[in-house]
């Protein structure tokens, strides 16, 4: 019986001090994520699968800023230079897959400081995971305005949120029929929305907009996800004569409205769609894509500067020196960069490596970058920049609203040549 | 809904703009359909691939159209490494489920389908695609727009779907295939190579089904993953039309044309692909009351 007590007692001793052991070697790696003089971030990232171009955008984004920033002196913590590092893994744009590699990048890499994926489908994967584990989280990829209600505190995001992608373009719709001496309550407007969280978030900023000026929605279609025709959509427009046409439905939508705008010879003053220049439409369709009004999140015209990059157009102009293959640099790029500018002003005004002092810092984040302002809502996303619409004129893309940056006039009402 | 109804009504001139446009894309679909009528005819197979084949067929012009080649000239091209695609997709899988039973035909093309399009997306990538044809659209009137070609399509649709009966009725290898539908046994004992016949009827939808793509390619747009609605919408066709019935894919793929532009703008464009699914069900159901009628009477 003694000699039992004793043997149990030395079992406890032993698993106790196993536990301590354990304890202190988990204690140990709160601060690993800062190697030597090394900040290591961490994203699951899309290189691979259906997300996978826009998914290697934000990831030379990610770099680019990167490299910047340590060329420029790394980022001062307590006095020290730290340089910036990111360790990625491939999501294969599949959000199941996006959270499993956020767990493994927090619990197996210790990684303490996220930097988001692409889309808004991962973000939402991977956001209930970071937040879990409070470990804080900058995404520049994730534009759903779902991401913003669920009371999420370790998530902030750079972009702007989706429902404003086209609220703007109603705006501009109201004072045009202002200037020819008409009511904004006249307008018809037509659209045609995907049945998916992003285009629906869209869809709900321009009806509210659109209630704003009671304007009158005459169509309102629903765009299947393997949507391939809407001709049946357009001919409603073309009986309707409406004197707005807003469509959103990613690549697939701006494409396939693209070619049978063109092929149906549909005259409305103002078209506004999402995804234009990724659904390549001036290229596929050329002239009859004149005056279609597109949605940025950033435009390299912009008149947005900071030390690191200068202005917009300096960013532009020094990425594609890094990465001769673009001819243009998308706004996923940009935005990435300006993501991590976010952390490095983080970690130097918290000046800590401690992951709530990290999150408060986030939180009180007031700054300018070349990417446009950054200042973020209780919610997480970024009250501070606005959307920027472009529309094509001659097959480029010219800033016209809002006007404190336009670079030209509107052209109203477009004129469609084919 | 409602209102859409009545603008029909009000404005006459919308129908015409509706059938029009259902006549166009339904002489693709009826071309699609009967490919697969023939390879459900001849060889007892469902091949649930047959939308996939449609959109690499579609690829097929969008590549040779992306370096200078008007895809229209792209068609015999197409066709003829769609032909070669389905001899050796015949060889390497069709074959070895041949005399097995429906399941396994089902789950084979399934698993060849979802192969078909994971690959098209590495090769292809995922982005929406079109083939431009260059060419222009016509006024009919001061409302009804055709795009030339929408024409071109119904033409070359309706040569190839000549050139195939004709090849049907009066080739030797047409005949071959015909005997071989009726009886396969007899079509052995008569010295018919009936492998060599399966898997020319193979190649041959297959070819069919890249013309279709093409077509589809020029008119609406792909991308890896929209096959199975192709696969979908010849499904009804051939179940509305049945087997060996010609006259009666065509008719069905052009009601299928106009059903979907009046689904699209009577219900919105979400339920035009829905109403091709409803449409199954229907004929189904009717169908089954048709037979069961049927039944009675030889009772």
């Amino acid at each position: 019986m003694h000699k039992l007590f004793r043997r149990t007692a030395i079992a406890q001793a032993l698993v106790f001090s196993a536990f301590v052991g354990v304890g202190g070697l988990a204690a140990l790696p709160a601060n690993a994520k800062v190697e030597g003089d090394t900040i290591v971030l961490g994203s699951a990232i899309s290189i691979t699968g259906k997300y996978s171009s826009n998914g290697v955008n934000a990831q030379n984004g990610y770099d680019f800023a990167i490299k910047r920033i340590n060329e420029m002196g790394g980022v001062k913590v307590g006095g020290k230079s730290y340089k910036l590092k990111v360790i990625y893994y491939d999501d294969e744009s599949t959000p199941a897959r996006g959270a499993q590699l956020a767990e493994r990048l927090i619990k197996q890499d210790n990684i303490k400081f996220m930097l988001g994926p692409y889309s808004s489908g991962l973000t939402k994967a991977i956001a209930p995971v970071t937040e879990k584990y409070k470990i804080p989280m900058v995404e520049a990829e994730g534009a759903s305005r779902s991401l913003f209600t669920q009371g999420y505190k370790y998530l902030f995001a750079v972009l702007s949120t989706s429902e404003q992608y086209l609220a703007s373009s109603i705006a501009l719709a109201a004072e045009m029929a202002e200037k020819q001496g008409k009511k904004p309550s006249t307008v018809k407007i037509a659209m045609a929305f995907e049945n998916d969280p992003f285009s629906l978030d869209v869809r709900a900023g321009v009806v509210d907009d659109a209630k704003k000026y009671g304007m009158k929605v005459v169509i309102d279609d629903k765009l299947p996800r393997d949507l391939s025709d809407m001709s049946a959509t357009l001919t409603k427009v073309k009986a309707l004569k409406p004197d707005v046409l807003v469509v959103s439905g990613h690549e697939k939508g701006a494409t396939t409205a693209a070619r049978q705008i063109k092929e149906m010879n549909i005259d409305v003053p103002l078209i506004a769609m999402t995804h234009c220049e990724s659904g390549k439409v001036v290229q596929q369709f050329g002239a009859s894509t004149n005056g279609f009004l597109c949605p940025t999140q950033w435009s390299e015209t912009l008149s947005y500067k900071d030390k690191y990059f200068g202005s917009a157009a300096d960013y532009d102009k020094a990425f594609k020196a890094a990465y001769p293959s673009y001819k243009t640099v998308p706004y996923q790029t940009a935005q990435a960069s300006a993501a991590v500018l976010v952390w490095k002003d983080a970690f130097e005004r918290a000046n800590s490596f401690d992951t709530e002092k990290l999150r408060q810092a986030l939180s009180a984040t007031e700054m300018e970058t070349f990417y446009g302002n950054i200042k973020f809502s209780p919610a997480g996303n970024n009250v501070a920049k606005p959307m920027v619409l472009r529309q094509i004129q001659n097959g480029e893309y010219k800033v016209v609203a809002p006007t404190k940056w336009a670079s030209s006039e509107l052209q109203y009402p477009r004129k469609a040549s084919q | 809904m409602l209102d859409n109804l009545s603008l029909l009504v009000d404005a006459p001139v919308l129908n015409a703009q509706l059938l029009l446009d259902g006549l166009f894309i339904g002489a693709t679909f009826a071309l699609a359909a009967y490919g697969m009528a023939l390879v459900w005819g001849v060889m007892n197979i469902k091949n649930l691939a047959q939308g996939d084949f449609v959109i690499l067929g579609g690829y097929i012009a969008v590549s040779l159209s992306s370096v200078g080649l008007n895809p229209v000239l792209a068609l015999p091209i197409a066709v003829v490494i769609m032909f070669a695609f389905g001899w050796i997709t015949y060889k390497l899988i069709i074959s070895r489920i041949i005399d097995r039973d429906l399941f396994t035909s089902l789950l084979a093309t399934f698993g060849l389908a979802i192969v078909m399009a994971q690959a098209m997306n590495l090769i292809f990538g995922a982005d929406v695609q079109t083939a431009e044809s260059g060419m222009d659209t016509l006024l009919l009137g001061d409302f009804v727009t055709v795009n030339e070609i929408k024409i071109v399509s119904l033409v070359i649709a309706a040569v190839l779907a000549t050139i195939v009966i004709v090849f049907m009725k009066r080739s030797r290898m047409g005949q071959a295939i015909r005997a071989t539908a009726q009886d396969v046994r007899a079509a052995r004992v008569m010295g018919i190579d009936t492998d060599r016949v399966y898997a020319f009827t193979f190649a041959l939808n297959s070819a069919i089904c890249g013309a279709a793509g093409v077509l589809i390619s020029m008119i609406w747009v792909i991308q890896p993953y929209f096959g199975i609605t192709h696969t979908i919408r010849s499904l009804v066709i051939v179940t509305a039309a049945g087997l060996g019935n010609l006259p009666g894919v065509i008719m069905a793929g052009f009601g299928l044309g106009f059903a979907e532009q009046y689904a699209g703008f009577v219900f919105g464009a979400e339920f035009q692909q829905a109403t091709v699914v409803g449409l199954l069900v229907l004929i189904l159901i009717v169908r089954q009351i048709q037979q069961a009628r049927h039944r009675q009477v030889v009772q």
